[in-house]
């Protein structure tokens, strides 16, 4: 199948082996993405806090690109903040012709025009809802039953809108982490908040809630995301949390589509595993995984983090 | 009062109207309060907020800090029992706090300003150039050391890059912001 792709600010940034993971992933399953020419950001949390209006003109920018686009209908969207902005513009548009009116009078000093009629997708809803479980579990080529993984799905790709996904109970990735061959790592954290930009704006509640998080996946080997910012705010401040809570809380954690890309046998490099934070030595082994099958590329990877 | 003191307190005062009428609803049952992950961080409960602002309390709603410490769960939006868009509200509270400029709210606003500044001039945010303007309008000389140790990671990553950003880019988005600016203030004038 065919879709857009908006990769956003983030995947061009702090979450680059987002981006070359997702686009490895679903290149390796036989979809195509076609980016959107001259997307631009979507307003994250900022627009949504300073201009309502803009916030909604923002992606609704994003929206219009989209449907002078040809080849695909949905566009598909890694990011979840990016995702729920793209999303609730659609969905307050579609409701509100005057509305509608009144961004498309905005969007016209860039020439352009919506009509409503573009579709947006949350990669997990894609990764869950087209591809689906069985068609992973065919491709697997490496053995992960050693591995506890922890999935944490986040808040805006849940609520408010349940798309793919019970918005309390969420539990998409389940039977993603088994078809990869690993396990669940049973929790109550994976629709709980990370706080988001708090960590930059409110560090203190930011820290805290990250805190609630790391504890609660003590015994997992990794945990996996779906949006850069909550990948940002687990990965990065495990050091000072575990310093300010006497305990080390330090555990792996990967974006989605670079887990699952492991497990079909795209090696650490395609998915860029390099950039990200914290990924442990000791899960990086067993990572590599215990099939006589992939010995060769094994080593291909050892070389590749050797250099 | 001065004059301007007292012209601040007018447009808060009517901007908070239409966020009054949203949750015209609430039976203040603390549903939110319970359900919010940042209620242990803020000075008054979500619930406690609702009540002043259906009171028309002003001046009580912005000396907390409750609604820049919302963090957009959705959670108080999809539990609350009168289908109440609390999460919008709370956004729409920011968006006061910024469009006046409110002291107590620095942090965050210039955070969020900085960031659209950016957006505003190349259609996309240059982490570096949103991080220099933030640091710029906060005068703080130990800010940027907070944001350093991070910084330097991500660069040796290759993450983020120091790069000039073009003068009078041409994905500028400067038209677009003009646009829903002057529409804004038509409205707030009404
Ligand atoms: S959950 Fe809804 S009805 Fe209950 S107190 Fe909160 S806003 Fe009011
Ligand atoms: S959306 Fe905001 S106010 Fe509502 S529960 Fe989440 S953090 Fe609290």
């Amino acid at each position: 199948m065919k879709y857009l792709y908006y990769p956003g600010c983030s995947l061009e940034g702090t979450a680059m082996e987002y981006n070359v993971s997702t686009r490895a992933f679903m290149q390796a399953m036989g979809h195509e993405l076609i980016e959107l020419k001259e997307w631009t950001c979507c307003g994250a949390s900022a627009a949504e806090a300073t201009s309502r209006l803009l916030s909604l003109a923002l992606p609704a920018l994003n929206l219009a690109i989209a449907e002078k686009t040809e080849g695909a209908k949905d566009i598909l969207v890694p990011c979840s903040a990016c995702y729920l902005n793209l999303k609730k513009a659609d969905e307050k548009i579609r409701k509100d012709p005057a509305l509608l009116n009144k961004v498309n009078l905005i969007l016209k000093e860039k020439n352009l025009r919506l009509q409503g009629k573009a579709r947006v997708r949350h990669l997990l809803d894609v990764i869950s809802q087209d591809i689906g479980a069985e068609n992973i579990r065919t491709r697997v080529k490496k053995d992960f039953s050693g591995l506890r993984i922890a999935p944490y799905y986040g808040c805006q790709c849940l609520r408010p809108y349940p798309v793919f996904d019970d918005p309390e109970m969420p539990r998409s990735m389940e039977p993603l982490i088994e078809a990869a061959g690993a396990s669940v790592h049973h929790w109550d954290m994976g629709g709980k908040c990370c706080g988001a930009s708090h960590i930059n704006t409110e560090p203190e509640a930011g820290l805290e809630l990250v805190l609630s998080i790391l504890r609660e996946a003590e015994g997992a080997d990794s945990i996996v995301t779906v949006c850069p910012m909550c990948q940002m705010n687990l990965e990065a401040y495990q050091k000072k949390i575990s310093a300010d809570y006497g305990k080390d809380l330090s555990v792996s954690v990967l974006y989605l589509p670079q887990f699952l890309g492991l497990a079909i046998g795209l090696s650490e490099k395609d998915l860029r595993l390099d950039m990200n934070l914290a990924v442990s030595g000791g899960f990086r082994n067993k990572l590599r995984g215990k099939r006589s099958e992939v010995r060769g590329q094994r080593q291909e990877v050892a070389m590749a983090s050797a250099a | 009062m001065n004059q301007a003191e007292h012209k601040e307190k007018l447009s808060v005062h009517d901007a908070l109207a239409p966020i009054r009428e949203k949750i015209q609803a609430c039976i203040q049952c603390g549903t939110c309060s319970g359900s919010c992950p940042n209620e242990f961080a803020m000075d008054m409960t979500p619930r406690h907020l609702w009540r002043l602002l259906l009171m028309g309390q002003a001046e009580d709603i912005f000396h907390s800090k409750t609604f820049m410490l919302c963090s957009a769960c959705y959670y108080c939006t999809l539990r609350c029992p009168r289908g109440l868009p609390l999460t919008e509200a709370m956004g729409e509270l920011k968006q006061i706090a910024a469009r006046e400029n409110l002291v107590p709210y620095n942090q965050s606003v210039r955070f969020y300003k900085s960031f659209m500044e950016s957006v505003r001039r190349h259609g996309r945010v240059q982490e570096m150039e949103f991080m220099t303007l933030y640091f710029a309008s906060m005068k703080s000389p130990f800010l940027p050391l907070r944001f350093a140790p991070l910084g330097l990671r991500l660069m040796s990553k290759g993450k983020v890059h120091l790069h000039i950003p073009l003068q009078n880019d041409p994905e500028s988005l400067d038209a677009v912001f003009r646009k829903a600016e002057e529409m804004e203030k038509v409205r707030s004038e009404k």
